[in-house]
């Protein structure tokens, strides 16, 4: 049963794929044994969690390790001599979340190259390659409040005696004092020790 | 009712509190990482600039680095892809690193300070040939500097300010060696020199502007060449003939080529052996290996051969550099017992010395296998010399003045197995003294922590703090602490050497060079095997210390003999080395141990025979008694065959050897050639606690997992799918996933993926499988899960059943007894490739487990197995979602503060090793590639121990403040009682 769902899934990707990537641009050249696939990885870096954003550390993988390439200042890599077929890129940066990306390469229509982003389908015009999102890679510390420590068990344990000392006695005055004498009795009489007669017995 | 509630809102704030992922200020506390750049190949110097001197390096892993000169500090580093091989590399226009790879068909440029890429060009390439780079040490500023690089049979020429190519000319590559590319005295030709038909030899002479070749000249060699050949000057080259007993200089400068002879015994006549040229650039000097010798020859500019220097056989020479009087200078590397000599001479003088140097170095590190040098100028405007060694264990050492100015145990980067071994325990008891200090200590940093998170500190006091936090004594003793976090990681190195490391800050504890006694014991050329736990104490040999086998092989033959080295994890020494007689196939540890706790081993050798070590009596009996319950499989993944072996009697051909024993192949599973090529193996770790075999499933039902140690998960893909992405069409591509008995060979699953591909990735634990593969159909990754159950205890349930003893569950489990199993699976995407993947252990099986996942951008992800569970549906019950179970999504989700190596990158992650703790919530986690990092995790959060953060001083306060509390309002309901009874 779930064998089933896992298959049928993928094939409707595939459907979708075949509608949406109808726009194709032209970056390939051809070489001797190949084609080169150029694009560019675009980072914004004026917002983030304050990683550096050098783009002399990003590294772009093409078919999970085949040939790795590396980002010029300007942002551009390039792969070459790539066979025609349907190849796969990641992109590799520290603090931002790249999707892969589908790029086939049409071996009977040579030079025409489709690209599109596997995570969320979604088609390139050109393939110039932006973050998905970026990745916070530590838990913030919350500021320290009052909140933080009333909410903490021994926040709570002092609350609910502060609670105690406060409210009991209103609530004691509520009662009525007659009724109270009669429960106070009956206490005595079921020999209930009470704190005051097991702190005092205590010192004695 | 209300105090129930009371402490359910308690519990849900405590768990909201303790959080998965690492603060940014926690980075440090439980975790460190070593960078490292691998054994290097080649260094050039950058220290004539002002700034910061540097050494750019290549190394054998891959890599190109740029290091600090002055602290062996990592500027930057690049690590290539594994078809894209660091060939040369050279400093241009003093700014630029260009490095020449992929046989010579890539050249790129970086920037020298901080590793950027500057341009890239692709070369053409047509055969498969020498690549070369050369690149003119008068280079100016000018706009046409140009570099040369052969490669693939092609000669460019590229510009170094944009990587433009301005020509090329191709070589025909079919009989043509070229094998040497160089400029003469600056001027407007390149010579290109090779071998033609191993029997001619050829210069080219190519105009620089144009690439037109102005003039080349030939002649033949009657006796070939053997090797390489050296260029000695800029006109004079030396080589060696086929038969390797002759000399012959050949002199190509003037109009008409001249060739010298010499023949060697005439010349050396003390040395014998076979000759061979060391290849290098000395300018009018060249040195032979003949033998034993290290001969030093002078080339004089006729071309006329003659002996300069002999030296003993491990001595190393450098190329020259020329210094700033223009004189050339070299570096001649000898070894002594346990230091070596450093002689620097000029090219001019051989005679006298110009800087002699003894220095100390540790035996462990080996011989010197590659020196560099280079020059300064003192400032009594003297020269000075650093020599840069590369030592056989490849760790980087630089020499000035006599003395180690850094060193790098670089031989971290390639590390090939690792394990783990306790430390000794506390014996001595500690002093009071020791006592009253820690604890004024521990109250003192309990009350600026107190202050930090009142925010009452000041920034001296946090950085105090952090301080504190992070040098703790506690994490880098050397004895065993309660919970485990303390130990040694044991690792063996490519290079032949272990390594023990301290878990608490990743200091190398000892080390040892396994090679040299390997030599010793006659084992020629030793490769690295495996290790092993040999005895892990514990019971009665308490006091005894741990020991690791580490197995070293002969040479790289099948039928290769090999040497067992069981080495003391406190010490680092060897306790027993033992050469073997036999091959090494396979090394089985057998879940027995003898009576002085050492592991029996199972040594499987190319006959199939099996051999029991250690040889005692005490093992045989141990051995006999459960011979029949002991079996093994094998795998030929060139084959596809998979084999189940039992052991039988004792061997026939070696009779008076008692601890060889005979084997019977029991089953063999054979996967079809043509449709089916295996991709992936995986089992359960030896050493995996499972807690029960029962799972409490929603709505009061129980399952039974099907839990054995046999279970072997085998993937096979369609051959034709065998190669990379994009090579093949979804219609083509299968991926099969099975799950075989390794006892007895019985197939328990088989589930095909269509239009799947490898690589495939899998991890085995209890009783599930995960493996990850490539689905070409919707171009993603996937992950699937498999759950066995075992459904002959399904009908266990019943209370009765149970009570009256009618029940199966004393029933011994057994691989014969054919039990029913059921299966259940489950598929998702995945975003990321993967490189490795395994998963959590914990000392006895209770936490939840989760996957780590090593991805191709070399981090580690921690993912847990909940989301990994064949049971999620797309809207579970509420029974099902009191039980945890994710509502069913079609891709996993990745959640950066699960990433265990958080800001951190392992580059070129080959493996994780998890490791349980003493404490049942912690695992860990050991991830080593170029760089190791280290870290411990709590799949289901530390329940079972307080964390780093918890506030024992605010703990205190509070419980001061309730005491004080409870005596006030005893005095005052005393003042209160006393003032009623007075009314």
């Amino acid at each position: 049963m779930m064998e089933l769902m896992a298959t049928t899934t993928p094939l409707l990707v595939v459907v979708f794929f075949s509608c949406l990537l109808c726009c194709s641009f032209s970056i390939p050249t051809r070489s001797v044994d190949g084609y080169t696939i150029t694009g560019r990885i675009k980072i914004d870096g004026s917002k983030g969690f304050g990683y550096p954003t050098k783009t002399s550390n990003i590294k772009v993988i093409l078919n999970g390790g085949q040939t790795t390439s590396f980002v010029r200042a300007d942002g551009y890599f390039s792969f070459y001599n790539i066979p025609a077929g349907t190849h796969l890129i990641e992109v590799s940066a520290m603090g931002y979340l790249f999707s892969p990306v589908r790029v086939d390469i049409s071996a009977r229509n040579p030079g025409k190259i489709q690209a599109a982003l596997t995570e969320n389908r979604r088609a390139l015009q050109e393939l110039v390659l932006e973050p998905l999102r970026e990745e916070q890679y530590y838990d913030k510390r919350e500021p320290f409040s009052l909140m933080s420590i009333v909410k903490s068990p021994m926040g709570l344990m002092i609350g609910f005696m502060v609670l105690v000392v406060f409210l009991m006695p209103k609530l004691m005055d509520n009662i009525d004092p007659e009724e109270m004498k009669r429960a106070q009795e009956e206490m005595r009489n079921q020999g209930v020790p009470s704190l005051t007669n097991l702190l005092s017995s205590r010192s004695s | 009712m209300a105090s129930r509630f009371c402490l359910g809102l308690l519990l849900l704030l405590l768990h909201s509190f303790i959080s998965l992922a690492v603060y940014e200020d926690q980075i440090g506390l439980a975790d460190w990482h070593q960078r490292y750049i691998g054994k290097t190949k080649q260094a050039i110097f950058h220290s004539h600039k002002t700034g910061r001197k540097r050494v750019v390096v290549s190394t054998e892993e891959n890599a190109i680095a740029s290091l600090d000169l002055r602290t062996g500090d990592i500027f930057w580093r690049h690590i290539f892809g594994e078809n894209d091989s660091v060939n040369q590399v050279d400093i241009a226009l003093g700014k630029y690193v260009i490095t020449l790879s992929s046989e010579g068909s890539i050249l790129r440029a970086w920037n020298l300070p901080d590793g950027q890429l500057v341009w890239e060009s692709v070369l053409q390439f047509s055969a498969p040939s020498r690549s070369l780079l050369y690149v003119p040490t008068n280079i100016g500023m000018e706009k046409d500097s140009l570099i040369f690089a052969f490669g693939g049979g092609w000669l460019h020429a590229v510009s170094s300010i944009d990587g433009e190519k301005v020509w090329k000319k191709e070589f025909p590559a079919e009989s043509l060696d070229i094998q040497q590319v160089f400029q003469q005295d600056h001027s407007d030709i390149i010579y290109a020199v090779g071998f033609l038909d191993s029997s001619h030899f050829v210069v080219y002479h190519i105009s620089v502007k144009s690439g037109d070749v102005l003039k080349d000249s030939m002649s033949s060699l009657p006796n070939g060449f053997y090797g390489s050949m050296v260029l000695v000057s800029g006109g004079i080259l030396v080589a060696l003939d086929a038969s390797r007993s002759t000399l012959f200089s050949i002199n190509f400068a003037g109009s008409s080529m001249s060739i010298h002879e010499k023949y060697i015994a005439d010349i050396v006549p003390k040395c014998s052996g076979t000759a061979e040229i060391v290849p290098s650039k000395l300018t009018g000097l060249f040195t032979l290996r003949i033998g034993a010798c290290m001969v030093l020859f002078k080339v004089n500019n006729g071309g006329h051969i003659e002996i300069a220097n002999t030296f003993s056989y491990p001595t190393i020479i450098s190329d020259s550099i020329s210094t700033t009087e223009g004189n050339q200078a070299f570096v001649v590397v000898q070894h002594a017992k346990k230091s070596v000599q450093i002689t620097v001479k000029f090219v001019n003088d051989l005679i006298n010395d110009a800087l002699k140097e003894i220095v100390e170095l540790e035996p462990h590190r080996g011989n010197v296998q590659k020196v560099f040098i280079n020059n300064y100028v003192r400032t009594d405007r003297s020269n000075g010399f650093r020599v840069l060694l590369v030592m056989e264990d490849h760790s980087l050492i630089l020499v000035q003045q006599g003395k180690i100015v850094w060193n790098r145990e670089d031989g971290l980067a390639s590390i090939i197995d690792s394990t783990t071994s306790e430390l000794p325990i506390e014996k001595d008891g500690v002093s009071v003294a020791k006592v009253e200090h820690s604890l004024f200590e521990w109250l003192k940093g309990h009350m600026l922590k107190l202050k930090g998170s009142l925010l009452l500190a000041t920034p001296d006091d946090i950085a105090t703090i952090q301080e504190m936090r992070l040098k703790s004594s506690e994490k880098t003793k050397m004895i065993r602490d309660h919970n485990g976090f303390r130990m040694l990681i044991i690792v063996l190195t490519k290079a032949g050497k272990v390594f023990a490391l301290h878990t608490g800050d990743g200091r190398v504890v000892w080390s040892l060079l396994l090679p040299s006694l390997c030599i010793s014991k006659g084992c020629e050329y030793p490769s690295v095997l495996k290790l092993k736990l040999w005895k892990v104490p514990h019971h009665h040999a308490m006091d005894e210390s741990p020991s690791v086998l580490a197995v070293i092989k002969c040479g790289h033959g099948f039928h290769e003999s090999g040497v067992f080295f069981i080495i003391d994890s406190h010490t680092g020494k060897v306790r027993i080395s033992q050469k073997l007689s036999h091959s090494i196939l396979q090394v089985i540890p057998l879940p027995f141990t003898d009576s002085t706790e050492q592991r029996l081993h199972l040594v499987i050798d190319s006959n199939f025979d099996a051999h029991l070590y250690p040889r005692t009596a005490g093992t045989i009996d141990i051995f006999s008694r459960e011979i029949s319950n002991i079996y093994w499989y094998s795998v030929d993944s060139v084959e596809g065959i998979i084999k189940g072996h039992s052991l039988q009697s004792k061997c026939k051909s070696d009779m008076e050897d008692g601890y060889c024993f005979n084997t019977k192949e029991l089953w063999s599973i054979i996967f079809p050639a043509h449709s089916e090529k295996l991709a992936a193996i995986a089992t359960r770790k030896s050493n995996e606690v499972v807690h029960t075999q029962a799972k409490v499933i929603a709505d009061q039902d129980v399952m039974y997992k099907y839990i054995s140690k046999n279970l072997l998960f085998v993937a096979t893909v369609a051959p034709k799918a065998a190669g990379e992405i994009g090579s093949v069409t979804p219609e083509e591509a299968r991926l099969v996933a099975y799950l075989i008995d390794t006892v007895t060979g019985r197939i328990l699953h088989r589930v095909t993926h269509q239009g799947a591909q490898g690589p495939v990735n899998a991890v085995v634990s209890e009783n599930w499988v995960v493996y990850h593969y490539f689905n070409l159909r919707a171009h993603r990754y996937e992950m699937s899960v498999i759950e066995i159950y075992d459904q002959s205890r399904a009908g266990n349930k019943d209370i009765m059943k149970l009570v009256l003893g009618n029940h199966n569950l004393t029933s011994p489990i057994s691989s014969y007894s054919r039990p029913e199993v059921a299966v259940k699976s489950q598929s998702y995407f995945f975003t990321h490739s993967v490189k490795v993947m395994t998963v959590t252990t914990t000392a006895r099986g209770i936490t939840s487990k989760q996957l780590l996942i090593g991805t191709i951008a070399d981090q580690i992800l921690a993912l847990d197995k909940r989301y990994l569970d064949p049971r999620r549906t797309a809207t579970p019950t509420q029974s099902e979602r009191e039980e945890g179970i994710i509502p069913l999504t079609d891709s996993l989700p990745i959640i950066p503060q699960s990433y265990v190596t958080h800001s951190l990158q392992v580059e070129g992650l080959r493996g994780i090793t998890t490791i349980p703790a003493k404490l049942e919530s912690t695992t860990l986690v050991f991830a080593y590639g170029l760089d190791l990092f280290f870290t411990r995790i709590a799949p289901s959060r530390t329940y079972d121990s307080l964390t780093e953060d918890f506030n024992y001083v605010l703990l205190l306060i509070t419980i001061v403040a309730l005491v004080v509390a409870i005596l006030v309002t005893w005095v005052l309901s005393e003042k209160k009682e006393l003032r009623d009874k007075w009314r």
